[in-house]
């Protein structure tokens, strides 16, 4: 299939950036969409140009690394899915397809569709661990979990930290990313020690880094290729209540 | 956080005012003595304790503190989210989320607005066709007069708008608040959905019953 995809061009961040229209020949329906930006780099390359910037890593859905919004959507049109999981096939012939970085002020672009999502590192820091002995791995069975908190906390821990909620919010807000580490965290016996301090922090960290305020607006949940559930932001929002309480 | 907390709370606070003063505005269907003499008892609430109006004037206050609290939360919050994205989409499909949740900010400044006329028009009568203290009835009636049929496209408008607002805006406040189950979820949105088609509906039966002849 042919297509025309316009590709936001930016050479470092001081580049103010433009969107480049290029044409792409020749591509199998069965290629992902990541795949037929290597076709393009290659064509690219040969031709003596700078090849278009995109992050990628394990190609199975499961890093979170292949960042681009691809007309106008996270990860592009099909639900649940990364963009590397994204095929050609979902594409007509001919179309023309917008593809854009993140764009939020705490996830800066480094080069072309490249952003810098450490902030996200530093909500982590902030509060998402916990504290435990190091030395051998406990016996599974030595702090019993109830069946019903291990599938929410599981739930809440698929978050793979892409940052399509980020890129998806009209207030660009990572609501969504903290609900589910805090979550995630939270519902477990372990997480217990430091569950005030966690939510407090984090949400302060997730402040300083630039991010907007959540209006409930349901986008975040829509393009998470995890299927992150907003109702754990009602979580984070009642645990950080409590944890103001018990200050 | 703390921001959407008081937005929550002053939000909850004014819908509560809303309730009341929609109880209040039926009463126009009890007939003029009825509706005078209840818009009179508002004046006097709290005495012989409290001086005349003074009740009143408590109530406006507490008013003024809450719109003033959710506005000036809103507008901090919607400056921190101009500024979390300081580079637009070339392409952006419309928002996936309701009418309801892309509307909140110009629809809260429509109903600001509103508001401002509202008072002007109905308390201090300054924009109102008939204009006597303590005549309610006649001055709500005058006001959805045929002929002025722009002030009631306006009300109606007004109302809707404060419907749209209050349908995300409710179940807004409950997420805010901590509604996390996914029963919840739904019993949270058929709440928001149902209270504000009540005040909708209630709202609207007084221009409606003076513009078909039914009070008047």
């Amino acid at each position: 299939m042919d297509i025309q995809v316009r590709v936001w061009r930016q050479s470092s961040s001081e580049d103010d950036g433009r969107m480049v229209t290029y044409d792409v020949t020749d591509i199998s329906p069965d290629a992902s969409f990541l795949e037929m930006l290597d076709v393009l780099n290659e064509k690219l390359i040969l031709d003596g140009d700078d090849p278009v910037a995109f992050d990628h890593d394990c190609r199975e859905g499961i890093c979170g690394m292949c960042s681009m919004v691809i007309d106008g959507v996270a990860h592009g049109p099909e639900r649940a899915t990364t963009t590397c999981q994204l095929h050609m096939r979902h594409f007509k012939d001919g179309d023309v397809i917008d593809v854009e970085p993140w764009r939020a002020a705490a996830f800066p672009v480094i080069k072309d569709l490249v952003v810098d999502r450490s902030a996200f590192d530093k909500i982590i820091q902030a509060g998402g661990y916990i504290t435990a002995p190091t030395g051998a791995a406990p016996e599974a069975h030595a702090t019993p979990v109830p069946k019903k908190d291990a599938d929410l906390a599981f739930e809440a821990a698929t978050c793979i930290g892409c940052g399509a909620c980020v890129a998806a919010c009209p207030n660009g807000s990572a609501m969504l990313f903290t609900a589910a580490k805090v979550a995630h965290l939270g519902l477990m016996p372990q997480g217990q020690p430091e569950r005030d301090s966690r939510v407090i922090d984090m949400l302060q960290a997730q402040d300083d880094a630039g991010f907007g305020g959540c209006t409930n607006a349901g986008e975040c949940t829509t393009v998470c290729p995890k299927g992150i559930p907003l109702t754990l932001i009602g979580r984070l929002n009642s645990d950080y209540r409590k944890a103001l309480r018990n200050r | 956080m703390a921001l959407k907390i008081l937005m929550a709370v002053t939000g909850i606070m004014l819908v509560l005012f809303l309730y009341l003063h929609m109880i209040g505005n039926l009463k126009i269907f009890f007939g003029e003595t009825t509706f005078d003499h209840y818009a009179h008892w508002l004046r006097t609430i709290g005495e012989p304790l409290l001086p005349e109006q003074w009740y009143l004037w408590i109530q406006r206050g507490g008013l003024t503190i809450a719109i003033v609290g959710h506005i000036w939360a809103a507008t901090v919050l919607a400056r921190r989210a101009r500024r979390a994205r300081p580079v637009k989409y070339a392409h952006r499909p419309k928002v996936q989320g309701s009418y309801a949740a892309r509307t909140m900010r110009w629809g809260g400044v429509i109903i600001l607005l509103f508001v401002i006329y509202h008072i002007l028009d109905l308390t201090t009568l300054t924009l109102n066709p008939n204009g006597q203290q303590g005549k309610v009835y006649a001055n709500v009636v005058a006001d959805f007069a045929p002929a002025r049929w722009y002030v009631t496209l306006f009300y109606a408008l007004a109302i809707v708008a404060i419907g749209f607002h209050l349908r995300h805006g409710l179940w807004s406040a409950f997420r805010t608040l901590g509604q996390q189950k996914p029963r919840g979820e739904r019993i949270a949105r058929a709440t928001a959905l149902v209270l504000s088609l009540i005040l909708v509906v209630g709202y609207l039966s007084v221009p409606f019953a003076v513009l078909t002849g039914l009070v008047g």
